[in-house]
């Protein structure tokens, strides 16, 4: 009997990289209808995200700002098929959705077609409460589906609170720096697409974007969804209200999360790893990393840092470059392998 | 060994007429989601319900069942997965016990809110700590205010029966609510007896495709669904579920009735009653208690003693008008609960509060006791049944009743 054969699934939609921005669809499936603050960057995630998927596309949404703001009863900027799932859920209900869409066809109780599925979920969702899902979502090779973690650092609807992604020290309303404490935020920012892709040897795409690179975050959507299988893509997402700056840099300072060397930006297809843009400068020396300063002084959220916190944040950031067995994404050091 | 007794009992293709077969009552009700070709399924373990999914996994693995069957990491997955599958149109079955139940409760919630009609079995179990797993009621009793239809099951048969009758009544555009069956563990979910299992096309005739019609979630019907609601509108939306679950009894009513003329049964659909012609004291319950139960009533019917029982089929919708039918013609009324509510009116069972509740409008209302045993599944006895009785035959004469709320077969 052929292994998993009768298992694995039909062909996914085939959608070919945008060879360049002038190559870019002008169809919007995210449209007006939201209330999503000035300079939310998560919101243009949603924007590229979909124009990237095209028309014939599931999304489910799990409890956040990408829910809360953008689809208030009455209204939706959604094209497409929408449906908000649990907080916890981005991976069950893409894999339920998936599942259904499956059965239905097979059994020929729905017109054959290859339908993207996209379920999205914010860093709360995705690396705190919803990564058990996630996990197990990744484990089922005969589902085509994306989960997408628009990843701001915070439970930004909630009210700034601290999550698996914020970084260290940052100042939340779970974490506001005191006359005792000055740290209260002692965690490090969870590394989720290097423990996804280490976890999920059989998981064929996990990748990070951030949209100061549209083009690159959209043709990262378009590989995920075309490769076949659940695949998984953390973006990093500057926000105005929750790290405290002047809407007008959301942009500039996503690049500056990638100059620094804060956030990576790279892929894992098949087991490959591959550095993007910037990143893939810096793992090459060719490009030296900008001061974490140049990043953390912009931000509100780490007014309160000392000189000794930036210290300290410099030095966990270049480990994450000198020390890590790869480079940005497995915080394993070489050095230590042998012994 | 589970699996074993499940690759027995799978069944043949053909033959129009029912079959019959020695299966339990967590196989009984696998045969009926074979029947009712269900297209999503989820599985994840706990006792004692998990030997349905034992079941359903060897039938598709040989291919009488043809299904896309996920292993959750988890019952809050498991849920949120058929919910998925169900708003994209697929006929969708679950399950699970005990505190498992409770791991998913916030799909439960979102689940009837949504108004998908998933259809789960719970295989009644205790909630744990101090450790337990025995039978009962509680962990299904949870979603009762939630918008879950909710019914128990007496016998494997009736089991078999009523999995059919759920996915009817869930899946009716008048009523699109999740609907829950109450099995209880180990009494039900594991013990066998002969059933009756139709064919595919008595099924077929009882059971139509489930459409979700306008609120398919599909690229060619691009809805949003649940997009985020204050108090501007959700009062409005509780009240369309209440609706919901209001229409559900006469949707209920309409399936017993197509159900007995296809398959030829003889049920009522909410209210089973027993021996209670001339009954001046009865006994009201739910679930395989029904068995120790009318055993002692046919003794004591024996010796002459006016006794009899009635057995609720379906919590919610609670049948409010045909309970009160029923037993405003009793003088005393003894309400069994296979549960506990804690701080509750006379620290009485959750059934026993309803049943007062439903009783308090009529012009003369029966004496009503509330019984509590059987917990942790623990044996309801002829001498536990005997002792309610007694109490209640007491009260028949001197019209007084001591202590409304009696804990039974309890080390004192």
């Amino acid at each position: 009997m052929e292994a998993r054969s009768d298992l694995l699934v039909e062909e996914p939609q085939k959608l070919d990289a945008f060879k360049g921005v002038k190559k870019v669809t002008v169809e919007e499936y995210f449209g007006s209808g939201h209330r999503t603050c000035q300079g939310c960057e998560s919101a243009l995630v949603m924007k590229l995200m979909i124009k990237a998927a095209g028309p014939r596309t599931v999304v489910l949404g799990s409890t956040g700002c990408m829910y809360v703001a953008n689809t208030t009863y009455y209204t939706t900027p959604w094209v497409v098929p929408f449906m908000h799932t649990q907080l916890g859920s981005s991976g069950s209900a893409a894999l339920g959705t998936a599942a259904g869409l499956k059965a239905l066809m097979r059994k020929g109780k729905m017109k054959e077609e290859a339908i993207n599925v996209i379920a999205f979920c914010g860093d709360g969702g995705g690396l705190d409460m919803g990564l058990s899902a996630i996990s197990a979502t990744l484990m089922h090779p005969q589902y085509n589906l994306l989960i997408l973690c628009y990843d701001n650092e915070s439970y930004a609807n909630t009210d700034i609170q601290a999550s698996g992604g914020s970084p260290w020290g940052v100042n939340t309303t779970f974490t506001p720096p005191g006359k005792k404490h000055r740290i209260m935020q002692t965690r490090w920012k969870k590394n989720m697409v290097g423990m996804l892709a280490a976890g999920h040897p059989e998981c064929r795409y996990v990748a990070t974007v951030c949209a100061s690179y549209a083009l690159d975050m959209m043709n990262k959507v378009r590989k995920a969804l075309s490769i076949g299988g659940p695949t998984f893509i953390h973006s990093l997402d500057p926000c105005p209200k929750g790290w405290d700056y002047d809407p007008l840099y959301s942009h500039e300072l996503g690049e500056l999360a990638i100059e620094t060397g804060i956030f990576p930006l790279y892929e894992i297809e098949d087991r490959k790893l591959k550095y993007y843009g910037k990143t893939k400068k810096i793992v090459e020396r060719r490009l030296k990393r900008k001061p974490v300063r140049d990043y953390l002084l912009r931000q509100g959220r780490f007014a309160h840092f000392i000189d000794e916190d930036i210290d300290y944040f410099q030095k966990k950031t270049d480990e994450m470059w000198e020390k890590w067995v790869l480079p940005g994404v497995i915080p394993i050091h070489p050095e230590e392998m042998g012994k | 060994m589970a699996v074993q007794a499940a690759a027995q009992s799978t069944v043949g293709k053909s033959g129009a007429d029912d079959r019959e077969m020695l299966i339990s009552g967590c196989e009984a009700i696998a045969h009926a989601c074979r029947l009712a070709d269900i297209d999503v399924v989820t599985a994840y373990p706990i006792r004692p319900y998990d030997t349905l999914m034992q079941m359903i996994s060897k039938m598709i693995a040989d291919g009488d069942l043809d299904a896309d069957y996920i292993v959750a990491e988890s019952e809050h997955s498991q849920f949120e997965i058929v919910k998925h599958a169900s708003a994209v149109g697929a006929r969708v079955f679950v399950g699970s016990s005990g505190v498992g139940w409770f791991y998913a409760m916030e799909a439960l919630a979102v689940t009837a809110g949504l108004r998908l009609p998933v259809v789960a079995v719970v295989g009644n179990r205790a909630l744990d700590d101090p450790g337990a797993f025995g039978c009962e009621h509680n962990d299904a009793l949870a979603v009762r205010d939630l918008g879950w239809m909710l019914t128990w099951v007496d016998v494997v048969q009736e089991a078999f029966d009523i999995a059919l009758i759920a996915f009817r009544v869930a899946e009716d555009p008048r009523v699109f609510l999740p609907c829950a069956l109450g099995l209880d563990g180990a009494f039900l979910t594991h013990s066998q007896s002969l059933v009756r299992v139709p064919s595919k096309e008595k099924v077929d005739q009882f059971l139509k495709p489930y459409d979700r019609g306008s609120k398919l979630l599909h690229p060619d019907n691009p809805i949003t669904i649940a997009p985020q609601v204050n108090e501007d509108w959700l009062i409005e939306i509780r009240r369309q579920s209440d609706e919901a679950m209001k229409r559900s009894k006469g949707v209920i009513e309409d399936a017993y009735r197509d159900f007995n003329r296809i398959f030829g049964r003889n049920y009522s659909p909410f209210l089973e009653e027993y021996m209670t012609d001339d009954a001046d004291v009865v006994l009201v319950g739910q679930g395989t208690l029904a068995l120790p139960v009318k055993v002692t009533v046919r003794k004591l019917r024996e010796k002459g003693k006016k006794v009899g029982f009635v057995r609720l089929k379906w919590f919610r919708p609670f049948p409010t008008e045909e309970v009160q039918d029923c037993l405003k013609k009793f003088k005393v009324v003894g309400i069994i609960d296979r549960d506990y509510s804690y701080g509750s009116p006379y620290s009485g069972g959750i059934l026993y509060n309803e049943f007062r509740s439903a009783l308090y409008d009529l012009p003369t209302r029966p004496k009503v006791y509330g019984f509590i045993c059987g917990l942790g599944g623990r044996e309801v006895t002829i001498d536990g049944v005997t002792e309610m009785i007694n109490m209640m035959l007491e009260t028949a004469k001197s019209n007084k009743v001591d202590r409304e709320v009696v804990w039974i077969g309890v080390r004192e």
